[in-house]
């Protein structure tokens, strides 16, 4: 179904610089006696987006999404949910809905009661109810299940039921926690893209929580990368991926191969010297720093071209050995151990069937990259 | 060879308590449930045997169901019943309104204060259990500390008749089995998976309605045990009735010593125990009833 396919030229409403935030964190810490969870943070959420904030765990990721839920008072700053500050209002009286990582189904009650919880609290005719509880049931594919008790459902179902039970309410944010975590990989990778498809089709703002790189990438709209209570780098999963702003997130997201060095001089492209190589590197579209900035020079494994031969003129390279071969059947990672001894990874695509072109163990190797693939790091 | 003994060692694992019960209960209560069916005489044993012997052969039956002729003739035993029913379900009500809210402070309290307090819901167990329903005689007589308090207090002029009254029988009930109920109400409350209650409130829950809706259905099953371990051993109590109550409190346990004591009827106090233990048989089946229905939901 080609409706069913992830957008891809979603809006941007936090580029245009007109659209109103429908989440404001104003300055949000979080302290738990000494422990700083939550440090001072900034973001904003559009309407419709489908927002990921990922870390490693104790990043404070939950926490944020805890106390927008307002299961966890913020020490400091203030929460604003389409434009009402959240400060002293309970849960139950927020306008948003939470699916744990447990999912949290209410073992007692049925699939149906599960999902008209709560509706029944805003008080609404019970046909009202049966309707919005059968169109939830139907939006995630669980109408046959209305009568099973959560014990009686796979992994899987509940997990859909939990998410129904999140929609039936039609709040203005969703909130999910680890949403897929307890899945197998496969079911896992399915669910992202439906999940993503039912977040398209009913129109609320989702914010995840997850510790999935691959899962941000996928699913998100925007991603918030956290690292010890603080946002790292808010942006788009390729602006993330290509761009990242800091070696944290370059190191977080992917692989990334690094080289330490010091700027030269150039304007727009810029020379730096690499003590590790015997010869300058080449960093096109970076901004102007004043020679003798240390900087980080990051190269992805996938823009490093890899040969026996020399690489042509204009490009950057290095040179070492076949260390290691990562073969992962649709691409190979080659580990080659530079002059200076420092491992870097260059991974290829397995073209072809066969065997003779392939590079092997303790092969003499030339790496080479584009100026333009390159990124100047200076955090 | 070594799966065959396993079996064997885990049979006579069972086999240990069910040996157990079969000569310390089973055989017992086939001897009283013998007695009862037996005609009552002056002597010693106080009861004629069921059968007579002569030449290797059965000579004469005695078998008499006076004994339980008695339970209806009488409308005393029926009162005492009645009034034993009665009583175990003011205790029972009474435990469960105290134990519930002590039983959910305990399990939603921080982790390092949850085993001391544990440990004082199970200190009494440390005293005696008959010198701590003398205790209670010294609490509740008319010169006792409860209303030497109440007097000092101004609250009451003349001392309140509380011992030897049912009301002395309920609070030494309650007292006493508090712990019964404490403890299975604290397993499932503590067990309870608290982001249920968080999940409530982010539905629009409000926290006492959260608590009926969510707390109260999950903990049924402590509910259900506590009330069964009050309720089944105060119908039979006989130290409480006997020490805190009066001449007027009614308790099927009392009814059995002065049967077996004071009228030394031994047929007629068999056939009293025969049918509390059948009055007793029904809650406890009602309660393996529940407890097999839960268990298949539960899967």
């Amino acid at each position: 179904m080609a409706d069913n396919a992830v957008k891809r030229n979603a809006p941007t409403p936090w580029t245009d610089g007109a659209s109103a935030p429908l989440i404001h964190f104003e300055g949000i810490s979080k302290r738990f006696g000494d422990f700083v969870a939550v440090d001072h943070v900034d973001l904003a959420i559009y309407p419709g987006e489908f927002f990921s904030l990922l870390g490693a765990s104790g990043c404070g990721k939950t926490t944020l999404l805890r106390m927008l839920a307002g299961f966890e008072t913020p020490t400091g700053g203030r929460i604003l949910i389409d434009g009402v500050d959240m400060t002293g209002i309970p849960p139950y009286e927020r306008p948003v809905n939470m699916m744990f990582q447990s999912y949290a189904l209410f073992p007692h009650m049925s699939v149906e009661d599960n999902i008209a919880f709560g509706l029944k609290q805003d008080g609404l005719a019970k046909a009202v109810i049966r309707d919005k509880v059968a169109r939830s049931l139907d939006l995630v594919q669980m109408s046959r299940f209305a009568g099973r008790k959560p014990h009686q459902l796979s992994g899987g179902q509940r997990q859909r039921v939990a998410l129904a039970r999140c929609l039936a309410k039609e709040p203005k944010v969703v909130l999910l926690d680890e949403p897929l975590a307890a899945l197998d990989k496969k079911l896992r990778e399915q669910t992202q893209l439906e999940l993503v498809n039912i977040q398209d089709r009913v129109g609320i703002t989702f914010v995840m929580v997850t510790h999935d790189q691959g899962e941000a990438m996928t699913m998100s709209s925007r991603i918030g990368l956290m690292n010890a209570g603080r946002i790292e780098q808010v942006g788009s999963p390729v602006e993330i991926y290509e761009y990242p702003g800091s070696r944290f997130v370059a190191d977080f997201i992917g692989a990334a191969n690094m080289f330490e060095g010091t700027v030269k001089g150039g304007g727009g492209r810029l020379a730096i010297a690499c003590p590790e190589l015997a010869h300058d590197l080449e960093v096109a579209h970076a901004d102007p720093l004043p020679a003798g900035s240390a900087v980080t020079v990051m190269v992805r494994p996938e823009k490093m071209m890899i040969s026996r031969d020399k690489p042509e003129a204009g490009l950057n390279w290095a040179e070492g050995v076949v260390a290691d071969i990562a073969y992962l059947g649709d691409v190979s990672i080659y580990h080659v151990r530079l002059t200076s001894g420092r491992k870097v990874q260059a991974l290829q695509t397995n073209l072809r069937h066969t065997e003779e072109q392939r590079l092997t163990w303790d092969d003499a190797v030339h790496l080479s990259w584009h100026p333009a693939n390159a990124l100047v790091l200076t955090r | 060879m070594k799966a065959v003994s396993g079996r064997a060692g885990r049979f006579l694992v069972g086999l240990a308590p069910y040996a157990w019960l079969v000569l310390f209960f089973l055989i017992p209560f086939l001897i009283v449930f013998k007695i009862s069916l037996s005609e009552a005489r002056m002597g010693i044993p106080p009861y004629m045997p069921l059968v007579e012997w002569a030449d290797g052969a059965v000579a004469q039956w005695h078998i008499s169901l006076a004994g339980y002729g008695a339970l209806f003739s009488d409308d005393l035993y029926a009162l005492a019943y009645l009034s034993s029913l009665r009583l175990a379900a003011i205790a029972t009500i009474g435990c469960l309104l105290l134990g519930y809210p002590a039983a959910y402070a305990i399990a939603r309290s921080p982790g390092h204060v949850r085993q001391p307090l544990l440990m004082l819901v199970a200190l009494p167990f440390w005293t005696s259990f008959l010198i701590r329903v003398y205790a209670w005689i010294g609490i509740l007589k008319n010169e006792g500390l409860l209303n030497m308090a109440l007097q000092a207090l101004g609250i009451i002029d003349e001392p309140l008749q509380i011992l030897e009254t049912d009301w002395a029988v309920s609070i030494g009930m309650i007292y006493s089995y508090l712990p019964f109920m404490i403890l299975p109400l604290y397993a499932t409350l503590e067990k309870m998976d608290l982001s249920l209650l968080e999940a409530a409130a982010d539905l629009g829950c409000k926290p006492f309605k959260a608590f009926l809706a969510v707390t109260l259905p999950l903990s049924m099953p402590g509910i259900i045990a506590g009330s069964m371990l009050v309720f089944i051993p105060a119908v039979g109590e006989f130290v409480i009735p006997d020490l805190l109550g009066g001449p007027d409190t009614l308790m099927i346990g009392k009814v059995l010593w002065a049967e077996f004591f004071d009228n030394r009827d031994w047929p007629a106090a068999s056939a009293v125990a025969v049918a509390m233990l059948v009055v007793l048989v029904v809650p406890i089946m009602a309660f393996q009833h529940f407890e097999t229905k839960r268990a298949e939901r539960e899967g």
